[in-house]
């Protein structure tokens, strides 16, 4: 997995997308969700350059999106933006599989 | 169909609507009436990064919404096709396996009843050993390849609260859905009808008491090939259907245009009766299916069209498609099926030349009511069929064989010739009427022959009766006459001499008699 995702952290390397635009789906205010939240705005302020656009979706209320992007654990986090759409499922913890998930290598920060 | 959402792991809802319409369900139909919600979910382990603790809360929501957006009560049952995806698509079993033992308490707390998909693992019911003990009721099916043909078969491993059969059972898939037929009869509970059928050769009627066969009676035809067997039954066919009852023929060795173009050979006509709807002929090749699944698929057709007879010509080819252990246990189910349900059986049976006639390959003899057997009797150069009754239950029959001719009008019986040398068939039977035909004529011809002659005798006799008659009448007639002559000379004699004394007058003491006589 970790070797599929190389050769994107280079792409992205050299170009770094301006406009990010991220959705975490939750369910309520469990604990895992409350802590994806938390995790997500860090690493978003830590390492993401340009603007970045945090939506987040409460399944409870809303069931009905979940069919949409094809959401089966919680938290799910979804890069609508930059294409592809790549999915991160857990509380976000640990932050370089979540970098690896967003395409992100840890080196490009601050980049 | 009750109320159902299904949760679809490999199909999407479009395929699985495209799949499931060749088995004659519309799941786009059931959807737009709000019967059905079928929700495709799709994980993908390339997709997906995992970064610390989560839990499938989403598929929860996603199956509580389907179950929800069903009508107005809410779905009924829930079918999970697979759950096996989950496994390949996240890496963290022990929250998929925590996570569905969530799920089954889930589901069993929202009163649904849940089906849930998955596939045998090694050496345990299902790969990951989970779902077979959380659920109530195990289903095993599988698929098996015996001598090339392959069965499908479903068994209850599990049903908690129930005394479920434990046996195997085959089950069909085709255009009508998926059908399973418990093919075991525990009892021997037949009706037994004393309603009688004709056979449809009015001389067979004759020879099973006068009246044909049992209604509900299982009867076999055995004979060597091109006796004559199919003929026999399509006979049987035809009367069916002039009662106007429907008749259900499998045949497993010639096609319905082929049986159409033979029996018209013999003056059988049955393409009207199909056209009509009371024949159905149901062709197949014996190893196209597996034993279990002719039988399953014989049910099928009798509970569709109802049939009050049935044919299957001939039984000897199921051999082909499994053991004779295993076609006669299905011939048995088979034929004790269409007893329980009144349906006439007439069954054909290939005897191989050499293999003795009163056997049946397939071991089902003693099930029969009524055996006819067709055998070949070979005499002078030639071949001809006899036909008799080896055995017909519950009547007086005829324990003579009859010579069976195919005719362009069908099968006739004839008596045939026992003469010294055994039974005579055919051209001898045929030579042997006519020398006791000629035999016949010649003692006719010799008694009218001395008929005549006693008459011309009778005749003879009364002509010379005849002439002696007229001859003792001549002689008669003369006789009389000379006797009234010579009276009459006495009497003129005397008259003469009285006279002549007179002239002479003479004493009366009388003289010579003078010759004078014209003196006065």
């Amino acid at each position: 997995m970790n070797t599929q995702s190389l050769p994107n952290c280079h792409e992205v390397q050299t170009e770094q997308p301006k406009l990010w635009q991220l959705r975490l789906y939750v369910a309520g205010q469990s604990p895992k969700s409350v802590a994806a939240f938390v995790n997500l705005k860090r690493i978003c302020e830590e390492h993401l350059t340009g603007e970045f656009e945090i939506e987040v979706i409460d399944l409870i209320e809303n069931p009905r999106l979940a069919k949409d992007d094809q959401i089966v654990a919680i938290p799910t986090l979804v890069r609508k933006l930059p294409e592809p759409i790549r999915k991160i499922i857990g509380d976000l913890s640990d932050t370089e599989r979540t970098l690896v998930g967003l395409q992100l290598c840890p080196s490009t920060k601050g980049g | 169909m009750s109320r159902a959402c299904s949760l679809a792991f490999e199909e999407t809802g479009e395929e699985l609507a495209q799949n499931v319409r060749s088995l004659g369900f519309d799941l786009d139909d059931l959807i737009e009436k709000k019967k059905l919600a079928v929700d495709y979910i799709y994980i993908e382990r390339s997709e997906i990064e995992e970064t610390g603790e989560y839990d499938l809360e989403g598929l929860f929501i996603r199956l509580g919404y389907a179950i929800d957006s069903i009508d107005s009560i809410g779905a009924k049952r829930v079918v999970l096709d697979t759950l096996e995806t989950l496994f390949s698509g996240l890496s963290n079993v022990a929250i998929v396996r925590a996570e569905l033992r969530r799920l089954f308490r889930w589901l069993k707390e929202k009163g649904v009843t849940s089906i849930v998909t998955a596939e045998r693992g090694d050496g345990t019911l299902t790969r990951h050993g989970l779902e077979e003990y959380v659920a109530d009721c195990v289903l095993s099916l599988d698929h098996r390849v015996a001598g090339q043909i392959s069965t499908r078969r479903l068994r209850v491993v599990k049903y908690r609260g129930s005394t479920h059969a434990t046996n195997e059972f085959p089950f069909l898939i085709d255009e009508g859905g998926i059908s399973v037929l418990p093919i075991t009869s525990l009892q021997l509970q037949h009706e037994a009808s004393i309603e009688r059928i004709s056979s449809g050769v009015p001389a067979l009627d004759v020879m099973l008491g006068g009246q044909g066969f049992f209604r509900g009676s299982s009867v076999l035809l055995s004979g060597t090939a091109g006796v004559g067997k199919t003929s026999l039954a399509c006979h049987a066919v035809d009367a069916c259907c002039q009662r106007g009852e429907r008749c259900l023929y499998f045949a497993f060795e010639e096609s319905e245009a082929q049986l159409f173009r033979n029996m018209r050979s013999i003056g059988l006509d049955l393409e009207p009766w199909v056209k009509k709807g009371l024949l159905r002929f149901q062709v197949a090749r014996p190893t196209m299916n597996g034993l279990e699944m002719h039988l399953t698929s014989i049910y099928r057709q009798v509970e569709t069209f109802q049939p009050r007879l049935v044919i299957v010509d001939p039984i000897t080819s199921f051999l082909s498609s499994g053991t004779d252990a295993e076609a006669s246990s299905m011939m048995i189910r088979l034929v004790d099926y269409l007893k329980s349900h009144q349906i006439t059986a007439l069954l054909t049976n290939l005897n191989h030349a050499g293999s003795a006639l009163e056997q049946t390959n397939v071991s089902i003899s003693s099930l029969i009511d009524t055996w006819l057997l067709l055998q070949d009797l070979e005499l002078n150069g030639e071949r001809n069929r006899g036909l008799y009754i080896l055995k017909s239950r519950g009547m007086a029959h005829s324990n003579q064989i009859r010579e069976f001719l195919l005719t362009e009008k069908g099968i006739q019986l004839t008596e045939v010739y026992l003469g010294p040398e055994g039974v005579l068939t055919g051209s001898a039977r045929l030579s042997q009427e006519a020398k006791e035909k000629a035999t016949a004529v010649v003692r006719r011809l010799a008694v009218e022959g001395k008929r005549e002659t006693l008459a011309r005798r009778q005749q003879a006799l009364e002509a010379q009766i005849a002439v002696l008659q007229l001859q003792f009448q001549t002689d008669k007639e003369e006789m009389e006459r000379d006797i009234a002559s010579e009276q009459a000379y006495v009497v003129k004699l005397d008259q003469s001499r009285d006279e002549m004394a007179r002239s002479r007058k003479a004493d009366s003491n009388g003289l010579p008699v003078s010759p004078k006589k014209g003196r006065k």
